[in-house]
Formats: C-alpha cells, structure tokens, sequence
C-alpha cells in the first residue's frame, strides 16, 4: 500500500484549525493501510461522492450491535480499505479517561484495526473505524480479557446511554448523572447488545435545563434535572455583581464591552416567567411561578443556585426529522427524585412501562415518539398509568374532536331510534 | 493467549459495559464531586471551578477534529502525563479537556499546548463558536451527501477567531450531519449544516434480487414513493420496485433498507442550511433549527459557498443581537423577513414547509415588516 497523490486534502492541511489530514498522514507512516483511507478520500473529493458500499452485516458472536459493516466500492485501488468496519466501543460516564486505559486501547486498536479513530461518536460511543472481518472477534477478545470493556449499542436496541459532565464538575447537576447512566448501562447490557425493538431507543443524562447532552432532542427518554425548592440565593454576591465585581455569564461574555452589569436589563427583564424584582437592595425571586429555565443562575452563578430538593423531570420521545418529523421530548413526570439508594427503582419502572407497550405495538423502526403519536399521548397517559396534568401539553386542544368512550356518557351509545322518533318527527 | 478461532465461545466473556468512571476521575474531581460552588471562565478556553471544600479545577479546553488516529491520542496522553497527573476528558462537542488542579499549572500546560503547532487550540467556551459536531461523511458512511471533516475543517479554519474569543451575544453551536438520518443531531443547533441529495433513488434491477426484501423497501418509503413493480432482465420477469419521483423528498430511507437504490450524486447532492435550534431551557424552550438555505454545492476541498454563508450568517448576528440572545431568539426578536434582509440570505420557496403539519409555520396573523422583500 503505497502513497497515493491528494491534492485536495493536502490543502486540509493548512489552517488554524487541527487537521485531520495531517494526522492521518502521521498514522499512515505506522500502518500504510492509511494511505488507502486518504487516497480513496481524495478520490471522492474527485468524484463528489462517497465510495463506501451499503453496509453488510458483520459483528461478534452474540450481539447483535456494536459493529458497522463497511466495504470499499474501489477495493482494487484502495486495498487497505476494502474492509473498513466500525466499532463502537462503550465510553465510560462522561468521557474522564485515565491515559494508562487511553494508551492501552491505542495499542489494541494499532494491533487489530487501521489506528483511526473518533473521538467520540454522536451517540457517545467511542468510535475506531476501520478493521476487516477477521480482526473483529479477536478485538474484542482483547477488549473484554486485557481491558474489561465491551462494545456499545447500534441498531434497533438500546444505544449507548450518555451523561453531561454533572456533578463531577458541575455546580448545576441536580443529581448524579455518571452514576445514573453507568447503572442503567450496566443494568440493561441484554437491551444494549441484543436488538430486540421495534427501533433504536435512547437515553440521555443531563444534570440541569441547559441540557448539555441534548437529552430534549435526541433521546426517547430524556432525564434533565431540576429542583422543587427555592433557588439559592446569594445576596451578597449579588451585590457583586451588580457592583461589577464578579463577570456576568461566569465570564462566558468577556470578550467584548457590552457596558456595565444591568440587573434589571440582563437579569430579571429576561425572566421569562418575570417573577423577580428588587426589593431593598436586594433580588427576590418568587419560586413558586419560576420555570427552572436557568437563565438567572447562568448569568450570576456565584449568587444563584438550583435549590436543594434535587430530582430530576422526565420527558419522552425525541427523535430526529426521518420519518415523521423531527420531535422534542415531550413531559412526563414533572419531577423524580433519581437516587442510587433505591437503584434508580423508580426511573427503571418507568422506563421498562413505556418498553412492554412499545415492543408489543411499535412499528418496525418506529421510534417511541412516533408511536405515541399515533396512539396519541392521552391514550398514552393511560398506558403509563399517569395522571393528566396541564404540564404535560404547551397549549390546550384547539379543536373540540375529542373522542369520548362510551363508558363517559350516561346511558352510553346503545340508543333506540324508535323511541327517538316517538318524540321527534323525522 | 488471545481468540482462539477453534473455540470461539470458550472463555467468552460479553456484557461488562463500559468501565467504571469514577477510576478515572482526577483526584480533584473525585474528592469534590458534588460540592462544587460555581465557576468563571478565565480566559476562553480557561475555565476554573470552586468547591465548597475550597478546592479550585482549573480545566482548559482544547478544539480536536473527532476523527483523529493513535498518534494523536498518544500526543494527549503525553499531555496529560505531563501535565495532569494521567488524566482527561472529552466534552460531547469533541473538545479535550485537560485539568489541573493550581493555577499556577495553567501556563505550563497553555505554553505547551502552544508549542504544538496548530494541533490543541484552545478556546470553545462562553458566548463564541464551539466545536463542531459531527457525523461521518465520506471516510466511512455509504449514505452521505456531503462530506463531514472536510467542510467541517473549513468552517472551523475561517470561524477559529470565534473559537478563541468570547464575543458573541451568547454560545453559537454549529452542527452537521451528513444525510437527513441526522446521525448528527442537528436539527436543534444554531447553524446546522445538512447533507441533502436531491435526485430520486436509481433502481439496479440487475442487482435487486437477493439483496433487497421488497416490501421491507417499499414500506420504508415515508412517502409512499416506492411501489412494487415487475421488470426484464435478461429476458426473464423478475419483480422490482419503481419510484414515484414526484412523491420524493430525496431521504434516502430507501437506500439504508435496499442496497439497489442508490441515490446519491455529484450534481444533486449537497448542502442545506438551517438555523435558529437550540436545546438549553434558559428563557425560552428548546427549538428546532429552521431551513434558510436550501442548497449549496459540494465543493471540495474547501466548501467555500458554505463557508461564506455561515460567516455571513454569524456576523449578522453578532452585530445585531442582544447580550444572552441565541441565533433563533434573535431572529424570532426581529422576525423572519428580518432575519433573511439582515443575513442577505434570497428567500426561496423552499424555505415554506409543505410537510406534514406545515400549516403550523405559516403567517396567520396580520403582523408583519414591510422588508425588502415586498415590492
Ligand atoms: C433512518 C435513520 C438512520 C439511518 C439509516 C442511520 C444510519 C447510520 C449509519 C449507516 C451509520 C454508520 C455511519 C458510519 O460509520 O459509516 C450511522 C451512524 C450513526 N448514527 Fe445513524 N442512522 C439513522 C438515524 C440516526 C439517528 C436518528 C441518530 C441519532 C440520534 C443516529 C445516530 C448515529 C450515530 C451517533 C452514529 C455514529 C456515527 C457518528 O458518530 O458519526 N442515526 N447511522
Ligand atoms: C364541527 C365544528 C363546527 C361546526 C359544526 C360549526 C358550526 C357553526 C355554525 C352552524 C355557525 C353559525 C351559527 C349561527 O349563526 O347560527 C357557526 C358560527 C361560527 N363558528 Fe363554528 N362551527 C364549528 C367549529 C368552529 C370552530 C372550530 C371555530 C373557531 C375556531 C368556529 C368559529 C365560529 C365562529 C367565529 C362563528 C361565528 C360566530 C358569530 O356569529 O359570532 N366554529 N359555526
Ligand atoms: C444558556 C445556556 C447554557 C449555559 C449557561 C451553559 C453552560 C455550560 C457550562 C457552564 C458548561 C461547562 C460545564 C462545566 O464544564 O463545568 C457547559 C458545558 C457544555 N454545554 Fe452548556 N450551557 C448552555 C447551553 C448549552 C447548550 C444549549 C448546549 C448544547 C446544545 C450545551 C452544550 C454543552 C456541552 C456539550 C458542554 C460540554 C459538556 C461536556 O463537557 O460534556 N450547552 N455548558
Ligand atoms: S446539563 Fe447542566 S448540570 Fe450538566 S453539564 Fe450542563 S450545565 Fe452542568
Ligand atoms: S430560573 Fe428562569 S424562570 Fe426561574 S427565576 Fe431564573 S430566570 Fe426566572
Ligand atoms: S448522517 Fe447519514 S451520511 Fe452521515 S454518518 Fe449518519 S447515516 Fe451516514
Ligand atoms: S428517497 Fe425517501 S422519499 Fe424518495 S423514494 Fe426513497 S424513501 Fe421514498
């Protein structure tokens, strides 16, 4: 496997930006299948279009995700690539690693694939990309007896749950969103390995409401924390700030002179709820109309913290545009208390509710939230067993079409015509 | 020992999940996990956090193309060794953070990451432009149309002032998927960059028998398009599908379900634009992007219609939004037709919805701005 010229990513290699082509270059030295990779990239700069084959199904023994099938449809050109298979590895709770376990992967990854690698995948996984058929089974020999670690999820089954960073180092996480996600990884590692689903099914960990893994947009069972108390107040530090002592934003807009600090302008005209006010030189919130938005606590996170009585509020069935459109999460249970002492008990009912209807009468790659389309969310309530709450819609229905069950109306809808006609003349 | 292909279900071991974090936290996380108070961004790229322990982390982060090799994690792991005691993260932007726990080991870890040329820029905090995530593209998915690293390098390589300040009216996050399956998850970003194709699938017929189900392919077909059909080849019947091309909406779906319908194209496919997602609840909820530009060329290597566009976009808002405004809120605040004058975007009829519930983002209300657009 010999150089091949490229041109066009040669030119990826100037900027300010770290490039790709530059380090696959590098990689190339020590494996040359990576020649392969570039020449057949340079190729579809050339050609304007992708030069893989449509999948194929490959994997290891026993489950039925974690591997992407992937040939060249050059393969004569670019024999080094000719297999060039995906695996997802599973990556530890908000991605900490130790480069004693990051090095020992590299070495691993040298040993049976290409050397190239994502550094994350979307769903979280990590992601080496580029190993042929033979080398699957003893990679993953070597993940599982010299590493301890094991593939993530693809295809229609639980994919690899992914957490914000939390409490690990964040001061907004309501609860613990690592161990949250690492116990039900582990508690649910059949539903990740074995496809078993209508679809693929998600959940996302973020640790407060400005969401940082996306959980509203992209899993079927989004965890966000929040609180039901009273937001932390500093008034002390809030006299900082509006003193300017302390950076709005915890510093996030100091690069450029937006004048001096306005509480009133930044801080409570923003409000969306607008249920804070200065009183006495100091800030007042009244919590029972705030929305838990974060705003407030963004802006001056030295003087305002989510409250102490922490959980979490669950909402259900985002998905991407295809098929039906995309969708948000919808809500569900306002608030849950989402504590390892009694392993996620609660949380796990919940979600294995929502799996026993789903897998009984979703469509073939019909995700959750399109299911509870159809079905509709009040009949969806109902098989939740929930109580309907004005929480869980935006607006009221706009139009009077409700379907009343027979059993809701006096008499129900057995009716005699001739008696009807007894009374009024047709 | 290793796999053994004679036996290979002896010594088996499957089902261990990813490992354990907490042997990967730092010693500062570990022991202050939980009791952190708040934290302020030092310097773009530099953030500290204090515990309630009186402990400071000072993290700092660093830009990384996702799709690196060996080499490159082993130059983070020399960092980290030398700086960090042995520890990292990865953000789910794909940025590097390396943390300290002084402040007097910031400049030594700044200087060196300085000293490696163009490869750990740091930078992707507070109101500027992020990383970008992300999907494949052409150096490893078959459905793509747009490549993922190269536009992606472009955009970054022109927008890299914004990586290293902090001087937009709030955080910008960009992402791109490759193809309407949004592997990516772009649809709720500030600038989304799309993949899309835009001609109607091919039917290999030589190839359809044995590598297709054809009502799995004809039941994939949001739209109803695909129909089943029956065909010649080399004078013998076999039974095919053929594609409604008016019914189209050019996702592919078909393609992922049957190999023998290949869609993707040099002259049809492309990129779309969409704007005005974001996912944080803070003041207003989370949205979806919205289409502003239906399509621009692929034009390797360095995609520079895409890459204008986006600048134009970006400079458009920083110089007209508020302080905390995100892209979408600002072009709600000013309005549509503002939001297209503003950017010089030309409106197309493509950016009307006549998808499903489409009637939902249509003007039902007598308000509106007397733009460029009326004549
Ligand atoms: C019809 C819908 C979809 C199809 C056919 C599809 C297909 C694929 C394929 C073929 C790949 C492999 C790419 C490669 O490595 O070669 C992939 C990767 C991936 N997909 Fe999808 N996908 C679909 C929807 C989604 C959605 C909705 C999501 C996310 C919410 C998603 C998340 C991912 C992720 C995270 C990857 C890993 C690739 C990366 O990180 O770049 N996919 N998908
Ligand atoms: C099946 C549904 C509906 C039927 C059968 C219906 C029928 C009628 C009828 C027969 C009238 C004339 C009443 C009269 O002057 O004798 C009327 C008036 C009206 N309807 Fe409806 N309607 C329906 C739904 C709606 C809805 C959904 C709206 C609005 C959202 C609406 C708004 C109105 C209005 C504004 C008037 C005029 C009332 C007025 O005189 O001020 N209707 N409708
Ligand atoms: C006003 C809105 C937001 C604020 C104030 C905010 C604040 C923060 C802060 C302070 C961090 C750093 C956490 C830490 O390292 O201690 C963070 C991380 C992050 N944020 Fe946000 N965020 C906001 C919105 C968003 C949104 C809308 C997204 C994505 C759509 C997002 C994605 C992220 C990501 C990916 C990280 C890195 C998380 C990680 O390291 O895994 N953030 N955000
Ligand atoms: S989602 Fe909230 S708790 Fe989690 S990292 Fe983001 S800001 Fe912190
Ligand atoms: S969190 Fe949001 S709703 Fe609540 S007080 Fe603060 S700004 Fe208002
Ligand atoms: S977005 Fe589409 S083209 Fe890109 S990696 Fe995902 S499936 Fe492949
Ligand atoms: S590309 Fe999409 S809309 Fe067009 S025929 Fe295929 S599945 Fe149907």
């Amino acid at each position: 496997m010999a150089k091949h010229e490229t041109p066009m990513l040669d030119q990826l290699e100037s900027g300010p930006w770290p490039s790709f082509v530059s380090d696959l270059k590098a990689m190339a030295k020590i494996k040359p299948e990576v020649y392969d990779i570039l020449g057949q990239l340079e190729l579809s700069y050339e050609d304007r279009i992708t030069h893989w084959k449509h999948g194929g199904i490959v994997g290891v023994f026993g489950y039925g995700g974690g591997i992407v099938g992937r040939y060249s449809d050059v393969p004569e050109r670019f024999p080094g690539v000719e297999h060039f298979h995906t695996l997802r590895v599973a990556q530890p709770a908000s991605k900490y690693y130790s480069t004693e376990n990051l090095r020992k992967l590299a070495d691993l990854w040298q040993k049976h694939g290409s050397g190239v690698t994502n550094f994350h995948g979307s769903t979280g996984d990590i992601i080496l990309l580029g190993a042929r058929t033979e080398a699957l089974e003893p990679f993953f020999w070597d993940l599982t007896h010299e590493m301890g670690q094991d593939l993530g999820g693809s295809g229609s089954n639980l994919r690899t749950p992914a957490c914000c960073l939390g409490q690990s180092r964040c001061e907004w996480a309501c609860y613990d969103t690592q161990e949250t996600c690492y116990h039900l990884t582990l508690h649910y590692q059949d539903e990740i390995h074995r496809p078993a689903f209508p679809y693929k099914f998600k959940f996302k960990f973020s640790g407060c409401p400005n969401d940082c893994v996306a959980a509203i947009a992209r899993s079927d069972v989004s965890v966000i924390g929040t609180w039901r108390d009273e937001i932390r107040i500093d008034q002390a530090a809030v006299k900082e700030y509006i003193a300017g002592n302390y950076p709005s934003n915890g510093g996030a807009h100091s690069g450029r002179d937006w004048g001096k600090f306005d509480i009133k302008k930044e801080v409570i005209d923003l409000c969306p709820t607008e249920c804070m006010w200065m009183e006495g030189g100091e800030l007042k919130i009244d919590d029972t109309e705030c929305t838990r938005c974060m705003h407030c606590i963004n802006v001056m996170p030295r003087a305002l913290r989510p409250g102490a009585d922490q959980g979490a509020t669950i909402l259900v069935g985002a998905k991407a545009p295809i098929l039906e459109g995309a969708q948000m999460s919808t809500l569900m249970i306002p608030f849950m208390k989402i504590e390892k002492e009694n392993e996620f008990e609660e949380l796990i009912e919940f979600i294995e509710k929502i799996w026993d209807w789903w897998m009984e009468v979703g469509k073939n790659r019909e995700r959750v939230g399109e299911s509870m389309q159809r079905v509709g969310l009040p009949t969806f309530i109902k098989i939740m067993g929930l109580d309907p709450i004005p929480q869980m819609i935006r607006i009221p229905r706009e139009n009077p079409y409700v379907f009343w069950g027979e059993e809701e109306v006096p008499g129900g809808f057995d009716r005699d015509i001739d008696e009807f006609r007894a009374r009024h003349a047709a | 020992m290793g796999y053994n292909p004679e036996k290979p279900m002896e010594g088996r071991l499957t089902d261990l999940g990813p490992p354990h974090y907490e042997q990967f936290m730092p010693p500062i996380i570990k022991e202050n996990k939980g009791k952190w108070l708040w934290h302020e961004i030092l310097q773009p790229g530099v953030l500290m956090h204090k515990s309630e322990t009186g402990d400071e982390v000072y993290t700092v982060r660093v830009g990384s193309p996702r799709l690196m090799t060996l080499v490159h994690v082993r130059e983070i792991c020399d960092i980290a060794d030398a700086h960090c005691g042995g520890y990292l993260r990865f953000t789910t932007r794909n940025n590097i953070e390396f943390m300290v726990d002084s402040k007097d080991k910031v400049q030594p870890l700044l200087d060196d990451l300085a000293s490696r040329g163009s490869k750990f820029p740091v930078g992707g905090t507070g109101a500027g432009i992020t990383n970008i995530v992300h999907t494949q593209g052409w150096i490893h998915c078959h459905t793509p149309a747009t490549d993922a690293s190269g536009p992606v390098k472009a955009v970054m390589d022109d927008l890299f002032e914004y990586f290293t300040s902090m001087k937009m009216p709030a955080q910008v996050r960009i992402a791109l998927a490759c193809c309407l399956n949004m592997c990516g998850a772009v649809h709720a970003s500030d600038i989304a960059i799309l993949g899309i194709h835009r001609k109607p699938p091919m039917i290999d017929n030589k190839r359809i028998t044995g590598v297709c189900e054809l009502p799995l392919a004809v039941a994939s077909c949001p739209l109803g398009a695909v129909k089943p059909a029956k065909t010649e080849v080399d004078g013998q019947e076999i039974k095919t599908v053929k594609v409604t091309v008016e019914r189209c909406m050019f996702c592919g779906n078909c393609y992922t379900m049957c190999p023998a319908m290949p869609l993707a194209d040099p002259e049809g496919d492309g990129i779309a634009i969409l704007v005005g997602g974001k996912i944080s609840n803070a003041r207003s909820a989370p949205k979806f992007s919205k289409l502003v530009i239906p399509f621009l060329p692929n034009t390797p290597p360095r995609w520079p219609e895409t890459v204008g566009a986006i600048r134009k976009i970006v400079e458009a808002y920083a110089k007209d939004a508020r302080k905390y405004e995100r892209v979408g809120e600002w072009a709600e605040r000013i309005g549509w037709e503002r939001f297209f004058e503003k950017c010089d975007i030309p409106f197309t009829e493509k950016s009307i919805d006549d998808y499903r519930l489409a009637y939902n983002t249509w003007r039902t209300t007598t308000q509106f701005k007397f733009t460029s657009h009326i004549k």
